[in-house]
């Protein structure tokens, strides 16, 4: 195990958290090859920040090991001090130092090398993020977005072995998150740096992450990339958390379909249960077509206008309420029956 | 498929409850700070610990003769300084924050002028003023013509003239609380007053003062503990209080043991005006939590009314600091040839030296206790920090013999070992030097440092320090590199607080001092005590000057709010 773990650029082994008496963290197994981007995704209270701040070495462990590029820096009873790990972090509120101008708080982590190379590493990473100019500014002149990407510097500037990004969208603007999360990803791709975020918005996890691991009451639900968390989700909360959609009753006919209120939904991949079991099937809003031809009619409950597309909340006969995508053209008022049928899924997700 | 959920307590449980005490991370950086603390609490400890030794024929001797004396004086003093303060504090500060006259935003600052003025030097002032050869009484004889006699004029020098003397250079405590305490009143409480039938008046009496009653309580008990430190003034109106008790028993009849038990007693006092000060305090805080800020819509006062709040406003800061202070200056003005000599120039480098090295002192232990605070933020720290800021109203009598005594008894058992080994006496090198003085400000006036350093440091995020350490800084770089340039305003204000106070301090340094080293507030004393009234001016007029310094920092800070009251 300690061999793999050496390496991969960083690994979790079986990872508890605890404060005091209270595990916040359990079991938590991940690793990351150099350069590869993953997020922690999870509701407040998940326990995906206090796992963040045992990575950067704020938070001892009370199991398993951390590997941070080789080197085994938390175990029980042995945690490697943060200013020893070479580990970058970016925060929430940017922390950036108010004293210090953009170009001091850029150099603040750089000790080794001489002045002539510390000044030649601030200009590249100003240049980096777009700031060339800005380096005798301080802080409080600068907007939100400046002040993040003057944080995201100073923290590459020592080429730490890992980036940690504690929710570094929350503070700013709803409508620029995705783009900043995107622009970050590209910076972070372009430098080869191996980065965790932790985060409680799935766009911004989508957008920036290469595997994002959805955590809950303190562990790791799922590990895999956004598709498949979307498509194929483990268990009911990374289903109910990862995007829209209901679970509806359903009973299974053979390896590719299954029968519900809505008709049979049938699917390209089959799946592995036996014939005539009761089960629950995730219907996505992108699942129902509207479809004045079908037979099963449904309620309009509520509707969102959303540009492109409406997003209806139908109720059906049996009182089960579903989500349902339709193009924007096709406009009905809440009242209406409308008839819907299920298009043909690539992947049944069913829960016993 | 569904993943089972379990809160059951992990099976290897968190070693640090097993772990024994002294292993457990912060637990020597915790002993060290207490260690720290106790020292800086000794001198009190002592005190309070007096009590324990027997003292027998003296302490019997004391409480059938004095003590009633000191007890009823203090008690008696401590009822006039309260009433005193309260009217004047309360009045003013109802004034200056409620109403509008010609003048009321002058005096929302120039009220903490007499801050500036110890006790000590106004009573100089009004003795010099009113004595029979004063100014006062010469003009009155003058006039009337009469003689030494003739008349009945009120004798400054007694108790009444104590009481005055202290309230007019104490109230602004209870005025600055106060008049907090107004200001962060809602405006829909107030005017839901008017609206249920109550005039300006009836609002004042029936809200706005019992909404600020705790506030208006911890000023009056914070004038009420410096009244109990106060040494100088009764000492020389010559009123017996535990002060002047403590220090005629302990240096006229040699009784040090005796005289920490009458500190003991006076402690208890302190600390049940602590006690009521807390209380009152946390009681307020609950009051002002939740009301939004809104502009005060100010009472006007018009004709007659204008001119009674003007006058309410004028005497306090006329009779507490204009008046004296243009005494010393003439004073000072009358001996300028003389008074500024080299002497004078020794004393003022004596002062600032003392001062100055009192303020480093305190500023990098408080730095030390409040940074140990962040860093390890463990029962035992933060208990040391409170237990080494405990000198704070304290009285500078009680704090000198609980300098005194264990010291003098190191500096005996250190000359008796080097006699008995070496059989050469290293005499008082503890308690005979400056050491014993700069020990007496540091438990004195550390918690003013603490208080303030701490709450800079509070301001200071979290993720600041963090953010330093994941980009390879040790604690003490952060410190460093993080902390102490963006505290640099609360370091200063820390620095100024100490040092204004320590030139003012009086009773401990005319206990502790080595001999024949002075400082301006000891000459002062000695030159007003051998009735050189005028002599003492100089010096009285420079701690006036050094102390208008804090009261400066505190009108800016009033003024900056300003712009929240105005409308």
């Amino acid at each position: 195990m300690s061999s793999r773990s050496e390496s991969q650029q960083l690994a979790l082994r079986g990872v508890d958290v605890a404060y005091g008496e209270r595990v916040v963290a359990r079991a938590i197994d991940f690793a990351l090859d150099p350069g590869e981007i993953a997020c922690l995704l999870g509701p407040s209270g998940c326990g995906k920040t206090t796992l963040l701040r045992a990575i950067a070495g704020f938070e001892p462990i009370v199991a398993g090991e951390i590997w941070l590029h080789g080197r085994r820096v938390s175990a029980p009873g042995e945690t490697l001090a943060p200013e020893r790990r070479r580990v970058g972090m970016l925060f929430q509120d940017f922390a950036l130092f108010p004293h210090l101008s953009v170009a001091g708080n850029i150099g603040f982590g750089l000790r080794d090398g001489s002045s002539a190379q510390k000044r030649a590493r601030i200009a590249e990473l100003l240049e980096l993020i777009g700031l060339a100019d800005a380096g005798e500014r301080y802080p409080h002149e600068l907007s939100g977005g400046m002040q993040q990407r003057v944080a995201l510097a100073r923290a590459l500037a020592p080429r730490p072995e890992a980036l940690l990004l504690d929710e570094p969208f929350s503070s700013l603007d709803a409508e620029r998150r995705e783009q900043l999360a995107r622009e970050i990803r590209d910076l972070l791709k372009r430098e080869g740096v191996t980065a965790v975020l932790v985060t409680h918005d799935q766009h911004e996890a989508f957008a920036m992450a290469d595997v994002i691991g959805v955590m809950s009451e303190g562990r790791i639900r799922q590990w895999g990339p956004a598709f498949d968390l979307y498509h194929e989700p483990a268990d009911r909360f990374v289903a109910d958390f990862i995007g829209q959609g209901v679970r509806l009753p359903a009973t299974t006919l053979d390896g590719c379909r299954v029968t519900t209120e809505l008709g049979e939904l049938s699917c390209s991949r089959p799946h592995d249960l036996p014939s005539g079991v009761t089960v629950e099937v995730l219907v996505r809003p992108d699942d129902l077509a509207h479809d004045d031809a079908s037979p099963v009619r449904a309620l309009i409950l509520e509707r969102a206008f959303r540009g492109a597309d409406f997003l209806y909340r139908l109720r059906l006969p049996s009182g089960a309420e579903v989500l349902s995508l339709a193009p924007s053209h096709q406009e009905h008022a809440v009242g209406d029956w409308i008839g819907v049928s299920a298009r043909t899924m690539r992947h049944l997700v069913l829960f016993r | 498929m569904e993943v089972a959920l379990s809160h059951r307590p992990s099976a290897a449980a968190p070693p640090s409850s097993r772990r024994a005490l002294w292993r457990r991370p912060g637990f020597a950086p915790g002993l060290l700070i207490g260690a720290l603390a106790l020292l800086l609490a000794l001198p009190v400890l002592v005190v309070l610990g007096s009590v324990l030794r027997p003292a027998g024929e003296v302490w019997r001797h004391l409480a059938t003769t004095v003590l009633p004396d000191y007890v009823a004086n203090s008690l008696i003093l401590m009822l006039g300084v309260g009433i005193g303060t309260l009217l004047i504090g309360v009045g003013t500060a109802w004034l200056t924050t409620l109403c509008r006259f010609p003048g009321r935003r002058l005096f929302e600052w120039a009220l903490l002028l007499p801050m500036a003025m110890p006790a000590y030097l106004i009573a100089y002032t009004y003795t010099g003023l009113l004595d029979y050869a004063g100014p006062v009484q010469t003009l009155l004889r003058d006039w009337t013509g009469w003689s030494y006699g003739d008349y009945w004029f009120p004798a400054i020098r007694s108790l009444p003239g104590a009481m005055l003397m202290l309230s007019l250079v104490l109230y602004p405590y209870v005025y600055l609380l106060a008049r907090a305490a107004f200001l962060s009143q809602s405006v829909a409480v107030l005017e839901v007053g008017r609206t249920l039938g109550q005039g300006p008046w009836g609002t004042f009496w029936r809200v706005a003062l019992p909404l600020a009653r705790p506030a208006i309580v911890a000023g009056v008990t914070l004038a009420l503990m410096e009244t109990l430190a106060d040494y100088g003034t009764v000492q020389y109106f010559g009123v017996a209080t535990f002060s002047t008790g403590i220090f005629r028993v302990w240096l006229g009849q040699d009784e040090p043991v005796a005289a920490a038990q009458l500190a003991a007693l006076l402690l208890v006092f302190v600390l049940t005006l602590i006690l009521i000060e807390r209380g009152s305090r946390r009681r307020a805080r609950y009051h002002h939590s939740g009301q939004r800020h809104q502009p005060i819509r100010r009472y006007p006062l018009r004709g007659w009314a204008a001119f009674g709040a003007l006058l309410v406003c004028l005497l306090p800061l006329l009779l507490g600091f204009l008046v004296p202070a243009g005494q010393l200056a003439v004073w000072s003005w009358s001996r300028a040839a003389t008074g500024f000599d080299a002497r004078f120039l020794s004393l003022t480098l004596n002062s600032l030296g003392l001062a100055g090295a009192a303020a480093l002192l305190a500023l990098v232990v408080a730095l030390i206790l409040a940074y140990a605070q962040r860093l390890v933020p463990t029962p035992l720290v933060r208990s040391s920090a409170r237990l080494a800021g405990m000198g704070y109203a304290v009285p500078g009598a009680v704090i000198a013999i609980g300098v005194m005594l264990p010291l003098a008894w190191l500096d005996n058992a250190l000359d008796g070992w080097m006699r008995s080994t070496f059989g050469l006496s290293t005499g008082l090198l503890f308690s005979g030097t400056l050491f014993a003085l700069l020990f007496a400000y540091l438990a004195r006036f550390l918690s003013v440092a603490l208080q303030t350093v701490e709450s800079g440091l509070t301001r200071i995020r979290p993720a600041m320090d963090e953010a330093a350490r994941s980009l390879g800084q040790r604690p003490a770089q952060v410190l460093w590199r993080v902390h102490v340039p963006l505290l640099r305003g609360s370091l200063l204000t820390a620095l100024l607080l100490v040092f204004v106070d320590v030139i003012k301090e009086l009773p401990a340094t005319l206990a502790l001092r080595p001999f024949n080293f002075d400082t301006l507030a000891v000459r002062a004393y000695e030159l007003a005590s051998d009735e050189r009234l005028a002599d003492a001016g100089p010096a009285a007029l420079t701690i006036v000057l050094a102390g208008l310094v804090p009261v400066v920092l505190l009108s800016r800070s009033i003024a900056r709010s300003r712009h929240v009251q105005s409308i």
